[in-house]
């Protein structure tokens, strides 16, 4: 068996609002691993820590427990939860891709441009980024008239459509999907599930969250079930 | 990724000083102002690193020392405490151990600035391709018609009208103020830029215009800059990571997308909590 990609040991993620005086738990106590060319699902109720769990490894959120390990192209090993901020860019610009639940994008950036981006900050020359934008674009059957304008107009599932396609682009080592297909129609989501075959057959590891179980069954190697985490005075019990 | 300029320990007290200043101000004391002494601390203690190529926010609310900070590197105010070094290819410049002479040339050749206050940028009594001119003329480029040509494709660059290269900038609206400001700082090609408040007060199109402009350019010459600004809107549109100031200290520093979203100090979740 392959070595891991990700090693996720004890994540726990607990926000501290100082102006409410609280500490909000938000995930506890996960552990799983992803692999190369597997795909890994999240699954559990609304508030078990999900998204928490991939923001935590794209830093978005910093963790409040527990190690990320990821094992990076060079073979090297390294604790996301600790790695330094350039460290972090550098990977999300070179291996670490996240597909997250909505769009966020310039309402007056042409989709091409939004779906071309990874590849413009990895140096790739403008036309041939666009030129590929334009081939996942098309593969991904999103009408070519609308390349030309901003997503802000577009429908959902066209809106998730171009959020994937920019996600893909740059072929990420490791790619976290935050409910990709929850907004499609039957017809554009089975596209996407192709697609993300497609990336797994190449190799690519996944960790993703969807919101159909059928879904989940197709695609999923591994299905790691989250349980919300235990209120704060519990936690607190538990230490005494 | 390689360092272009690492700051520790940057400091600027405008008064007396006294040996309470720092005690007593900051976050804590919720002051800038010694009442000891009367002194401002302007900026204490502030240290980060800038790469190659990245943008970097300092972000924080008026008199946290965010303005400083830039104007200090830039040398229009000299530090009370503090080093900076900037790597500049294989050369290491300690920037308050130079000389005058030497500070003067890094500040025309090697450094950018774009200040909030198109007055302080620009030469107002001269025109829009004069000012740029000027900058060149600084920086040893001696030949008229080169000067002009230079000049030219930086205005056609920041989208400045070309018909109004000998109009002076008085005379402009104060978006293309900025746009003639960017085209001057831009002149000698700098791998490091400031930008200080530069779209404040501007109208919002003009605002996101010429916030586009600066992302474009910083993607074509991957200059690296450091962009100071009150504006959550434009420190998630330009900057990967960012400071946040009160009272002249650095209280939080992260990757943007974490500040915005996990801000840990009780006052940036309540600057973030208090965005439009």
């Amino acid at each position: 068996m392959t070595p891991p990609i990700l090693q996720v040991e004890g994540y726990g993620k607990y926000f501290q609002l100082h102006e409410q005086n609280k500490l909000i738990p938000s995930a506890h106590d996960v552990s799983f691993t992803v692999r190369a060319g597997e795909l890994t699902a999240l699954i559990g109720p609304t508030g078990a820590g999900k998204s928490s769990v991939l923001k935590g490894i794209y830093r978005t959120y910093l963790p409040s427990a527990g190690r990320i390990l990821y094992r990076d192209a060079m073979g090297h090993e390294l604790d996301l939860a600790r790695a330094s901020e350039h460290q972090i860019l550098d990977l999300r610009r070179r291996e670490i891709g996240f597909v997250t639940q909505f769009l966020h994008c310039l309402p007056r950036q042409p989709t091409l441009d939004v779906v071309a981006q990874p590849l413009f900050g990895l140096g790739v020359a403008r036309p041939e980024a666009r030129q590929r934008a334009a081939d996942l674009l098309s593969a991904m059957s999103l009408p070519e008239r609308l390349w030309s304008v901003s997503p802000a107009t577009f429908s959902g599932g066209e809106r998730q459509r171009v959020n994937l396609a920019r996600g893909f682009i740059a072929r990420p080592r490791l790619l976290l999907l935050d409910e990709p297909t929850a907004s499609l129609d039957p017809a554009t989501a089975e596209c996407v599930i192709r697609l993300i075959e497609g990336l797994k057959a190449e190799g690519t590891a996944m960790l993703a969250i969807f919101h159909h179980p059928e879904t989940t069954r197709r695609l999923a190697d591994q299905v790691v079930e989250l349980a919300p985490p235990p209120a704060v005075e519990a936690m607190l019990k538990e230490i005494a | 990724m390689n360092r272009i300029l690492e700051v520790r320990g940057l400091s600027r007290i405008y008064g007396p000083g006294c040996p309470h200043c720092v005690d007593a101000t900051g976050p804590e004391a919720d002051t800038n102002r010694c009442p000891h002494c009367g002194s401002i601390v302007a900026i204490h203690d502030v240290s980060f690193d800038l790469f190659e190529g990245e943008i970097l926010g300092v972000m924080g609310e008026s008199g946290s020392g965010k303005s400083t900070v830039v104007k200090t590197l830039y040398f229009d105010q000299a530090p009370t405490g503090g080093e900076a070094v900037f790597f500049d290819g294989d050369t290491q410049h300690e920037l308050f151990a130079l000389n005058a002479a030497r500070q003067r040339w890094l500040r025309n050749h090697r450094f950018g600035m774009v200040y909030q206050n198109p007055n302080l940028g620009l030469n107002f009594n001269i025109s829009a391709g004069g000012n740029i001119a000027e900058r060149l003329l600084m920086s040893d480029l001696m030949d008229y018609g080169a000067i002009r040509e230079r000049a030219k494709t930086l205005l056609a660059r920041t989208e400045v009208l070309l018909s109004r290269v000998d109009d002076l900038p008085k005379h402009f609206s104060g978006g293309m103020q900025q746009r003639v400001q960017i085209a001057k700082a831009l002149a000698t090609q700098p791998p490091l830029l400031f930008l200080d408040e530069v779209t404040t007060g501007l109208d919002l199109s003009v605002q996101a215009r010429i916030l586009d402009l600066i992302l474009e350019i910083q993607q074509e010459l991957k200059t690296a800059m450091v962009v100071v600004t009150h504006d959550l809107g434009v420190i998630r549109l330009l900057t990967g990571r960012a400071i946040v100031m009160k009272y002249g200290r650095v209280i939080e520093t992260g990757l943007t997308d974490q500040i915005l979203e996990d801000p840990r100090h009780a006052y940036t979740q309540r600057l973030v909590a208090s965005a439009l």
